[in-house]
């Protein structure tokens, strides 16, 4: 009886194991993950490139920046997303899988507040000051009495970490600060919450926000191009050094013209100019 | 041949047993492992009772005293929302309510339940936020106010149906007895029926909490998620799931970060399992 009983669950076993592998064995397949200041152009980007190659199929998920690294390390996808160059902590994980790094666009990290906020410029200072707590009313840097509801990106993103690098200097955010998971949130939180101020990527400035000159400059794609404006930075694809040729053919579409007008259309700068 | 099949069912529920109880092993093992490692880092009194969370910077605070005291305001809130709710139509439904609504009720109250919590978090999102500010005039619309009306009503349906349960087990004799003795439909819900049911209805409530407590996507997108001890229920909070769950992707396995967040989860975990032991304990004396 017993004998029969192990005979049994070993030929389960063995139609499970098969099962999984198939599903795992689809070449057709390219995953990406990671950073959502990335997403829209890559999602932009799969949408026409499944339709000129209905055979390939492209996973396109959010994350934030560690996530898609951290997914590259563990090799769960063939493409992870980046609003931020690798740091070394990660590097260091990976350094036997040699990652090919591909700069695909260029974004300004935007300031945005509420659309009925009277300011129109701040300095990186009194960003700096606002960001760490030394600056908590609107007054201080000439606008209305009105507390400042400061809207930071969770840890897990890139724009944190750049945001924090360049304006932060290493400073503390403090304590009260918000902290929300996606480019959207910030977005929507901002648009309705009359003292914000908040952080997105180029691509998601909409009409219910208003854009802060940082230094006198306003982020556009011009400002982004030439490094006048201070917040700018390059979003990355990360891939192995043997990739899919799958994969690889992605992210040349990516950099190629159409590519490229793909990324200006959701927001961004073009990569071109640069090399 | 019943014989065989006698012993295939009870080998294959054995299995099925014994695999339940090795994972829940294995997670509680895991949790101590990566969980406990934090102290080399921290010590305890500095874990539980600094208010400062700053894990990625240099050098790192890991203090979880807000992301505590986030969480229990947040639950705390839920329950103050779901308790009167949740019992109001449990009452309602199991002592007065006619057969005919009772059917009608009973259901949708218990469809609250199927709604997955990514939707009650874009509802609290795009609707009740917007709508919270412009109503209290207050500065933001994600904080723990909100994040706690949305988890009240979350926990309605679990309080709702187990008291409900609760209250119609109790026998028809005892209310005929009250009746009997003179007392009105009021009185006899609030002195005997209630009383009586008392066990059940605590742990529902337990129950609700647990779920209130553990809930994560709701807090992640409504409370705000800055790590501070709120002066009042209008400033955002960052309760313990939130921040588990949008940090641990970012951190390195084996950082000291990645161990306070599983240390985090320690204190979770100790937290839900003595809720659970309240509500086996309540259970326990109502069979006795």
């Amino acid at each position: 009886m017993k004998s029969r009983l192990i005979f049994i669950l070993v030929v389960a076993g063995l139609i499970l194991l098969n099962m999984i592998l198939a599903c795992t064995q689809k070449t057709n397949r390219i995953n990406t993950a990671g950073s959502t200041t990335v997403l829209p152009i890559v999602q932009a980007a799969a949408e026409v490139y499944m339709q000129n190659n209905p055979k390939i199929n492209i996973s396109v998920r959010g994350g934030g920046t560690g996530i898609g690294i951290k997914s590259m390390i563990n090799e769960t996808i063939d493409i992870g997303n980046a609003s931020r160059k690798i740091n070394k902590r990660e590097s260091d994980l990976i350094d036997k899988k040699n990652l090919i790094e591909t700069a695909i666009a260029k974004d300004a990290i935007s300031i945005v507040v509420h659309k009925d906020n009277s300011i129109g410029e701040l300095t990186l200072e009194q960003l700096k000051k606002i960001y760490s707590g030394k600056i908590y009313n609107w007054r201080s840097v000439g606008g209305n009495d009105k507390k400042i509801i400061v809207i930071s990106r969770d840890i897990s993103s890139g724009s944190f970490e750049v945001f924090n690098e360049v304006v932060l200097d290493s400073t503390m955010v403090k304590n009260n600060a918000m902290k929300l998971s996606s480019n959207n949130a910030v977005a929507t939180a901002v648009s309705y919450t009359p003292g914000a101020i908040g952080y997105i990527g180029l691509g998601y400035v909409k009409d219910n926000l208003k854009v802060l000159k940082i230094d006198g400059v306003l982020p556009t794609c011009e400002t982004a191009m030439n490094n006048e404006y201070k917040l700018t930075r390059f979003l990355y694809m990360y891939s192995t050094d043997t990739p899919k040729k799958l994969a690889q053919n992605f992210i040349d579409f990516i950099l190629s013209d159409e590519g490229q007008n793909i990324v200006e259309e959701q927001g961004y700068v073009r990569i071109k100019c640069f090399e | 041949m019943n014989n065989f099949k006698e012993k295939i069912f009870k080998g294959i529920t054995y299995t099925a047993s014994l695999f339940t109880i090795i994972v829940l092993f294995g997670i509680i093992a895991t949790l101590f492992s990566e969980g406990l490692p934090i102290l080399k880092y921290v010590n305890i009194k500095d874990f539980l009772t600094s208010p400062n969370w700053h894990p990625t910077h240099i050098p790192a605070d890991f203090g979880t005293l807000s992301l505590i005291v986030g969480s229990l305001v947040v639950t705390t809130g839920a329950l103050i929302i779901a308790i009167p709710l949740g019992l109001g139509s449990a009452i309602y439904i199991s002592e007065i309510a006619g057969p005919r609504s009772k059917e009608i009720i009973k259901p949708i109250i218990e469809l609250l339940a199927g709604i997955p919590s990514v939707v009650y978090g874009l509802f609290g999102m795009a609707f009740l936020s917007p709508f919270l500010i412009k109503v209290f005039g207050i500065p933001t619309g994600l904080n723990a106010f909100s994040a706690s009306i949305v988890l009240g009503v979350m926990v309605v349906p679990i309080i709702s149906s187990m008291s409900e349960d609760a209250l119609s087990t109790v026998p028809r004799n005892l209310r005929e007895a009250s009746f009997a003795l003179g007392a009105n439909k009021w009185e006899t819900i609030v002195k005997i029926v209630l009383p009586a049911a008392r066990s059940g209805v605590i742990s529902s409530i337990m129950l609700g909490f647990g779920r209130a407590i553990g809930e994560t996507m709701v807090v992640i997108m409504i409370a705000g998620g800055a790590a501070q001890i709120p002066t009042s229920i209008f400033q955002p909070v960052r309760p313990m799931t939130a921040a588990i769950a949008s940090e641990m992707g970012e951190t390195v396995i084996g950082s000291p970060h990645f161990h306070a967040l599983f240390g985090i989860a320690i204190v979770l975990f100790i937290i839900t399992f003595i809720t659970n032991l309240i509500t086996e304990f309540a259970f326990l004396k109502k069979r006795k």
